[in-house]
């Protein structure tokens, strides 16, 4: 997978092209570059990764050069200059998560995927990246794999996540300790009067 | 504490419906028309006397940054262009208030769109908030099909158009011209300022940015009035805020509580307190990664709001709160938010894409102690060298944190270097 070619043609589906479109017809006339980071998540989508044709299509249909659609690709995080694995597991490791045990994360995600962070498992499924903060922090330590965040974990939990992704299936994003969002563990302290809070 | 009643995000953790039907319940788009018929200087007064200070983390006052938007259009478009790229390590409310409330913040871009003349408002959230952005999308189709904005908004006459516009992970975003930047599809580099952005900013347009909180706080602060956000707190600091609790507490949370609630009662009282209880508190991080840190002698007594955390040489920020206990390697915690700021910068200015690199090496020698003992100066004085030095403020946000350090845990930074020396000493002999 890490070793994939890269195509020689990219163009958007019908269906994501019709997104596409649509996406344009937010900004104003002339600016129709405001929609590139918007373009550019479709076609990862589309693609797994942003592969150069990639880049050359959007640079068309936006009517910009190919080389200020190229600098955006490499200044975002969330861009993949390369093919990466099916499921892109994103650990989170800056302070806050870092206090929390992110390092005991980080170790056992490596163990139970056999693989270093940047790297792609040999199937394909997998790619491990280090990110900084995600920004849900009182849910830490936490990853993100693809769209979702596994928030409340320990080695333990995230080893069960990752499994469940093995075998096919969507485990439950949010917490895995059992609490419902930011609120403290274990109920709380603040709008008691509300009938549904518990 | 604050009571249940003036809490404003009544939705913040999620037990409720976080639609329009529940977000009707709880009180939001009741009586919009009535509060856009004040008219653009009245609700600008309004937010003036209510006191509100920006919640991203600077702290100006949200009605005088509205009375900057030209009043008169010279025939270029007005923007409200609203920060959701919510970055700042430590920081998750924004990201509450949009999965949980987003009427709130849908509500607050009509009447502050309204107050400086804006038809269009841009909703730039962080590209990793996937869901949060969903539920953003959404609640902006669900105030369309309703009438709450599109074409004569709540039946005001004036015509208000949202759009959720998703980013693609970059903290520099955050910063209001970067976000600009990034919004007409470049790569998200901070603009030198002037022209400010109310006089050039989207597209060359005037243009006003803000943080969620601040936008979605203002359609409750405009139904209740403002002495009622204004007697909440005390002057100069008032109202309420949602503050995050992260790291070395029982219960991380985030909740909603009065500005200038002691740090220790929230702590205790919120968070579950202190790992190990209080007398475990080394340091806490007040308001963000950027701010310097505080040493628990602090601790004790400090009040959460801009005037007392500035008073000793910190910032409320964002008002999330990182604790750290005895346990912690406090070099090691501050050396990994200088590897995130050399991550994170834009690479325009020499003093910030050189700098952050410097001071992150110079770190990781100091976790280890495998420095001398004037590299101590060496590594502040390359500090002062960024700070002040840059287009934006991310390069004094590199700084400060590694200023703290050295203000507050200089001891522990020397100990590690003389206990290296007699180690190699001690292993020659």
């Amino acid at each position: 997978m890490s070793a994939q070619a890269e195509p020689v043609t990219f163009a958007f589906t019908p269906e994501y092209r019709a997104r596409a479109d649509k996406i344009i017809a937010r900004y104003p006339k002339g600016r129709q570059q405001s929609a590139l980071l918007p373009l550019l998540d479709l076609a990862q989508r589309q693609a797994g990764w942003i592969p150069r044709a990639a880049i050359e299509h959007i640079a068309e249909i936006l009517e910009i050069a190919p080389m200020r659609v190229e600098e955006v690709v490499s200044f975002y995080t969330m861009f993949h200059g390369k093919a990466v694995g099916k499921h892109v597991v994103w650990l989170c490791t800056t302070t806050p998560c870092w206090l929390c045990g992110s390092d005991d994360i980080v170790a056992r995600c490596k163990q139970v995927l056999g693989i270093e962070l940047g790297e792609t498992t040999p199937d394909g499924m997998f790619t491990l990246l280090e990110t900084e903060c995600l920004g849900a922090c009182v849910n830490a330590p936490m990853v993100q794999i693809d769209d979702d965040y596994f928030e409340d974990l320990t080695p333990d939990s995230v080893q069960a996540v990752l499994e469940a992704y093995k075998r096919g299936e969507t485990p439950k994003p949010g917490s895995q300790s059992g609490r419902h969002t930011s609120e403290p563990a274990g109920g709380a302290t603040t709008l008691k009067s509300r009938s549904a809070t518990r | 504490m604050l009571d249940d009643k003036d809490r404003i995000f009544t939705n913040l953790y999620g037990f409720e419906d976080w639609r329009l039907p529940g977000a009707r319940a709880r009180g939001d788009w009741d009586g919009t028309k009535e509060i856009l018929a004040k008219g653009r200087d009245g609700i600008i007064d309004l937010m003036k006397k209510s006191g509100l200070r920006g919640r991203g983390g600077a702290g100006f006052p949200t009605g005088v940054k509205w009375s900057f938007m030209p009043k008169q259009s010279d025939g270029r478009p007005h923007f409200l262009v609203i920060n959701a790229d919510e970055s700042e390590p430590g920081t998750c409310k924004d990201r509450d208030i949009m999965r949980h409330d987003p009427h709130k913040l849908i509500e607050g871009a009509l009447i502050a769109g309204f107050a400086m003349g804006a038809n269009a408002c841009y909703i730039y959230i962080r590209g990793e908030f996937f869901r949060e952005a969903e539920h953003l999308n959404v609640a902006v189709a669900e105030a369309y099909e309703a009438g709450l904005i599109g074409k004569n908004a709540c039946g005001s006459g004036w015509d208000y158009d949202i759009t959720v516009h998703r980013g693609a992970g970059a903290y520099i975003c955050g910063e209001e011209t970067g976000l600009l930047e990034s919004l007409e599809g470049k790569k998200g580099q901070p603009r030198l300022k002037p022209p400010f952005p109310a006089a050039s900013g989207l597209y060359g347009c005037p243009t006003t940015i803000n943080n969620v909180e601040s936008i979605a706080v203002a359609p409750t602060i405009l139904r209740r009035g403002p002495e009622w956000f204004a007697g909440l707190g005390r002057p100069n600091n008032v109202g309420t805020k949602v503050f995050c609790i992260a790291g070395h507490v029982n219960k991380p949370c985030n909740v909603e509580e009065v500005m200038g609630i002691p740090l220790k009662e929230l702590i205790e009282k919120h968070a579950g307190g202190v790992r190990g209880g209080w007398d475990n508190l080394l340091a806490i991080i007040p308001g963000g990664a950027s701010v310097p840190l505080l040493p628990k002698s602090t601790c004790d007594t400090i009040l959460m709001d801009f005037d007392s955390l500035r008073e000793v040489k910190s910032g409320l920020g964002t008002a999330a709160v990182i604790v750290m206990d005895k346990s912690t390697d406090v070099v090691k915690a501050i050396a990994r938010l200088s590897k995130f700021y050399m991550h994170e910068s834009c690479g325009q200015c020499t003093p910030c894409r050189e700098g952050t690199g410097w001071l992150w090496r110079i770190m990781e020698r100091m976790v280890k102690g495998e420095a001398e003992l004037e590299e101590i100066d060496l590594l502040e004085q390359v500090t002062y060298q960024i700070e002040g030095h840059t287009i934006c403020a991310l390069g004094d946000a590199a700084a400060w944190p590694v200023q703290g350090l050295i203000r507050h845990f200089r001891p522990e930074m020397e100990r590690r270097i003389v206990a290296r020396k007699q180690a190699r000493v001690a292993r020659a002999a």
